[in-house]
């Protein structure tokens, strides 16, 4: 298969979702039920494509780097606008990952929305979302991805305002968007800055000229400030810290939207941007990258422990698990945190399936009690849905054990090289906050997600309706199997310990940085280019004899170059990472070394076409592979000890433990107050600033208006006076003056003609008299 | 005492004051008519003086000719006209005769 043939399938795989939305929306009524058919075949024939065009890539192309097609879009000026189509290993593998859930939650929907009055739209709906997400997937350029993630966010806003009949889903729906907008807008200035400096929007173009030394406003600074605004569209779309708030509340949607858009598929989108973008982001963009990520990592996690609503467990861990794929990326550990994207898209959606097959057998089961003012999605109403769901109960646990990290299953292999990447970046830099955020929630994930099995399937049902369900039909646990086979391990790698041999992490070696080695981390510097600047003057402060001594002296500008001094000393003692440069140069001392040497040299033979070249940061993580597998195993494990000790066989009571730490416990419940802080801040200021433009409007614009009125109606009545005075005076005057002549003069015209004659020679006489 | 010039000029000017009196005085249409008959004859008295003294020679003469045909003609016309008042009228009174005024 040629290149050629391959991107035209992936524009296949583009279009034939939009075809499916545009052929619903407008024959809702003549198609009926059939809709859901016709879409869920067309998504089938997309998830074959799909799966064709990414074995290709992935085995015939996998070191072509990306497969693009350009098109001249329009001209301006001299610019021309380019967009297009591109297809690397990245994309290739979020292709499937987009199509296959989406066609299991078309599937799904079959039955789950089966009585829904707008079935069709539906169907519609979640066509024109596959097509904006494989839209953002494929997009080889910022413009055509901003387009698209403009439509990811519309489909979503349509679809958790579905049932818009309730106030609250088209609140969510409305805040989901808005929230949305303020990250976008960042995510706008970002792609204008470098538009701005590079007259382009090509991905390849724009990291080029960035290698080339080419930086926005020729500063650094400004590279670290575009590569922040960019992600700050991930921090909207990926519900990250300070902008989650929308993703819990986005679960007012219908349950298979839950999991195909707010739990696998879109919020993943900012992780597939950040990871777009991540050869471009600087040492300091890479570290508030992290920061987000571990923070909302851990503060999800807290609040995910406390809530008793079933989707909303769900939802703050999908929150937390972004937090991580983030971190991931921030610390550098990118394969693992696309890795993670990846099998959390399969477990969480298989859990949000699962979820909405619970609230599904809720839902008939209280029809059939005849009672509606029961929560059917409150879990402390659920219990001993074990014996009742067993096909929903088993794919559930599977997914839950791998959300987990215990071993065997995809999610272990990336969290482990998640957290193994947070490890290394402690040692090497001093932020171990994010390492201890990392561990933490992976502590507590462990922790809420059996207390949520627990609580729902375990032990005796809590009502009667929970005693009454029943499992649901096959297009419901067909995709709920499916998803929860695809989360074991051999999957991704054979090595069930290890993420970084199998075929996974090799085909999708993170992409070499192109940021000028002074503003990146000198452990994320490929040593090729590392040896280079060392002995090129790129490294300006330093003078030759001093970067021989110390080979990451390339960092000591670096803002964080103190606490990298120090770190450096310390690893120093450790045997593996003794003087690195050296070992690259010898390359015999250490064990690793040569393996890690041939690496290099392999990765530089094939540097045109896959970008990867080792740098120190990727062997910190392998040196920190087996601690973090250590602590990792023994972290879940108590989480989940800790998790049946209190729900399963009930050693304590969680009520007396709530009362212990009652502060704790009220700011999880309550979100830690996010929405009330929001209230009370950003929203309380907007709307007070909004009253105050009112005022302003009303008393100030409309005063000035009115001053101006009044300023020049009083003009019009001293104009007014002046003519009615002056002007019609002077004509008045003019008019009586001449009526008073013509009063005098027509005494004059008596009509006798003796009086005329009289004035004839009195007026005779005059003349004699004057002129002779 | 040679009758000259002076003379004639004075009896030609009592003449013309009579006829203005006469005409600004006089009620009667046919009396104003005869004041104005009154200040020709003192013009033609002029003519001739001024024939007789001055040096106008046969021209004072030519004149006093035309103004004497004039004046006839001139009461002819006049009297039409009295007699058409009279007729609109019933009488010649020249004060109340104003329709001029309208």
């Amino acid at each position: 298969m040629t290149q050629e043939t391959l991107l035209l399938l992936s524009a296949v795989n583009l279009l034939l979702p939009l075809l499916g939305f545009v052929a619903i929306i407008f024959n809702q009524k003549r198609l009926g039920r059939n809709a859901g058919y016709f879409g869920t075949s067309l998504l089938g024939v997309n998830l074959i494509t799909s799966i064709i065009v990414a074995a290709t890539k992935l085995t015939q192309f996998d070191q072509a780097g990306m497969l693009q097609m350009k098109f001249d879009w329009f001209s301006l000026g001299n610019h021309s606008v380019t967009i297009g189509l591109g297809l690397d290993n990245l994309a290739a593998v979020m292709l499937i990952v987009v199509n296959l859930i989406s066609f299991l939650v078309h599937l799904f929907s079959l039955e789950y929305m089966r009585d829904d009055k707008r079935f069709p739209r539906f169907y519609a709906y979640l066509g024109i979302f596959t097509f904006s997400m494989i839209g953002i997937v494929i997009a080889n350029n910022f413009l055509n991805m901003y387009i698209f993630w403009e439509l990811v966010g519309l489909s979503s806003y349509l679809l958790i305002g579905f049932w818009y009949e309730k106030d609250s889903a088209a609140n969510a729906g409305k805040k989901a968007f808005i929230t949305n907008r303020i990250g976008d807008f960042g995510f706008f200035a970002g792609i204008m800055i470098l538009f701005y400096t590079y007259g382009s929007f090509m991905f390849d173009d724009i990291f080029a000229l960035i290698g080339d030394g080419h930086l926005p406003f020729d500063n650094g600074t400004m590279l670290t400030v575009a590569g922040i605004l960019l992600f700050m569209g991930a921090i909207g779309k990926s519900a990250q810290f300070p902008l989650h708030v929308w993703l819990p509340d986005a679960m007012e949607g219908p349950t298979p939207v839950s999991a195909l858009i707010h739990a696998a598929t879109m919020v993943a989108a900012g992780v597939y941007l950040t990871a777009r973008i991540f050869p471009m982001l600087t040492a300091d963009a890479l570290l508030f990258v992290a920061y987000i990520g571990a923070i909302t990592a851990f503060i999800a996690a807290t609040i995910a422990i406390t809530q008793n609503d079933f989707k909303k467990v769900l939802a703050y861990s999908t929150v937390s698990q972004l937090g991580y794929m983030i971190m991931a990326i921030g610390v550098g550990s990118f394969t693992y945190g696309f890795f993670h994207l990846v099998a959390h898209a399969w477990f969480k959606a298989c859990l949000f399936l699962g979820s909405g097959s619970v609230i599904h057998a809720m839902h008939h089961s209280m029809d059939k009690a005849h009672n509606h003012s029961m929560d059917p999605q409150d879990i402390r109403n659920m219990g001993g849905l074990r014996k009742r769901m067993p096909w929903t109960y088993y794919t559930f646990l599977f997914s839950t054990i791998a959300i987990s990290g215990v071993p065997f299953t995809s999610g272990f292999l990336s969290k482990d090289g998640i957290l193994a990447g947070t490890l290394a970046f402690g040692s090497l830099t001093g932020h171990w906050f994010i390492t201890f955020a990392g561990y933490s929630a992976a502590a507590m994930t462990a922790f809420y997600m059996f207390r949520l099995l627990i609580s729902a399937f375990h032990g005796r049902p809590k009502t009667e309706i929970a005693a009454n369900t029943h499992e649901n039909n096959k297009f419901i646990t067909i995709p709920l199997v499916v998803l929860s086979v695809i989360t074991f391990f051999g999957f991704y790698s054979l090595n069930p310990f290890d993420g970084g041999t199998g075929w996974f992490y090799n085909k999708l070696k993170a992409p070499a940085t192109v940021v000028p080695a002074q503003y990146q981390w000198s452990f994320l510097v490929p040593y090729e280019k590392l040896n280079a600047d060392l002995h090129s003057d790129n490294c300006m402060n330093c003078s030759p004899a001093e970067a021989k001594e110390n080979p990451h002296s390339a960092g000591m500008e670096n803002p964080h170059s103190e606490g990298m001094g120090e770190v450096h000393a310390e690893g120093m003692e450790n045997p593996h990472a003794e003087g690195m440069g050296e070992v690259h140069a010898e390359g015999m001392e250490n064990p690793h070394a040569d393996i890690h040497a041939a690496e290099a040299n392999h990765a530089h033979g094939v540097h045109a076409g896959s970008h990867h070249a080792m740098h120190r940061f990727e062997e910190a993580t392998h040196e920190a592979h087996v601690p973090a597998m250590i602590i990792s195993l023994i972290i879940a494990a108590s989480g989940i000890f800790v998790a049946f000790t209190f729900y399963q066989f009930k050693v304590f009571n969680p009520d007396t433990i709530v009362g212990i730490i009652k502060p704790f416990y009220l700011l999880s419940y309550n979100k830690w107050y996010f929405d009330e802080i929001y209230d009370a801040s950003i929203i309380w200021f907007t709307l007070a600033f909004s009253k105050l433009l009112a005022w302003f409007d009303l008393k100030i614009v409309d005063g000035t208006v009115n001053l101006v009125g009044w300023v020049v109606n009083g003009i019009g009545h001293i104009v007014g006076i002046f003519d009615n005075v002056v002007v019609d005076g002077l004509v008045n005057l003019s008019a009586s003056t001449i009526g008073f002549f013509g009063i005098v003069l027509r005494k004059f015209q008596t009509g006798r003609v003796q009086a005329y004659l009289v004035m004839t020679i009195i007026g005779l006489m005059l003349l004699i008299y004057f002129v002779v | 005492m040679a009758i000259g010039l002076t003379h004639y000029l004075v009896v030609s000017a009592i003449l013309f004051s009579l006829g203005v009196f006469a005409i600004v005085t006089r009620k009667n249409a046919i009396l104003v008519l005869m004041g104005l008959e009154l200040i020709l004859n003192s013009a033609n008295l002029n003519f001739i003086a001024f024939a007789k003294f001055g040096g106008l020679n046969i021209e004072g003469h030519i004149a006093v000719m035309f103004i004497i045909v004039l004046a006839a003609a001139e009461v002819a016309v006049a009297l039409a006209i009295v007699l058409n008042i009279y007729q609109n009228y019933h009488h010649i009174d020249v004060d109340e005769i104003n329709s001029l005024k309208e």
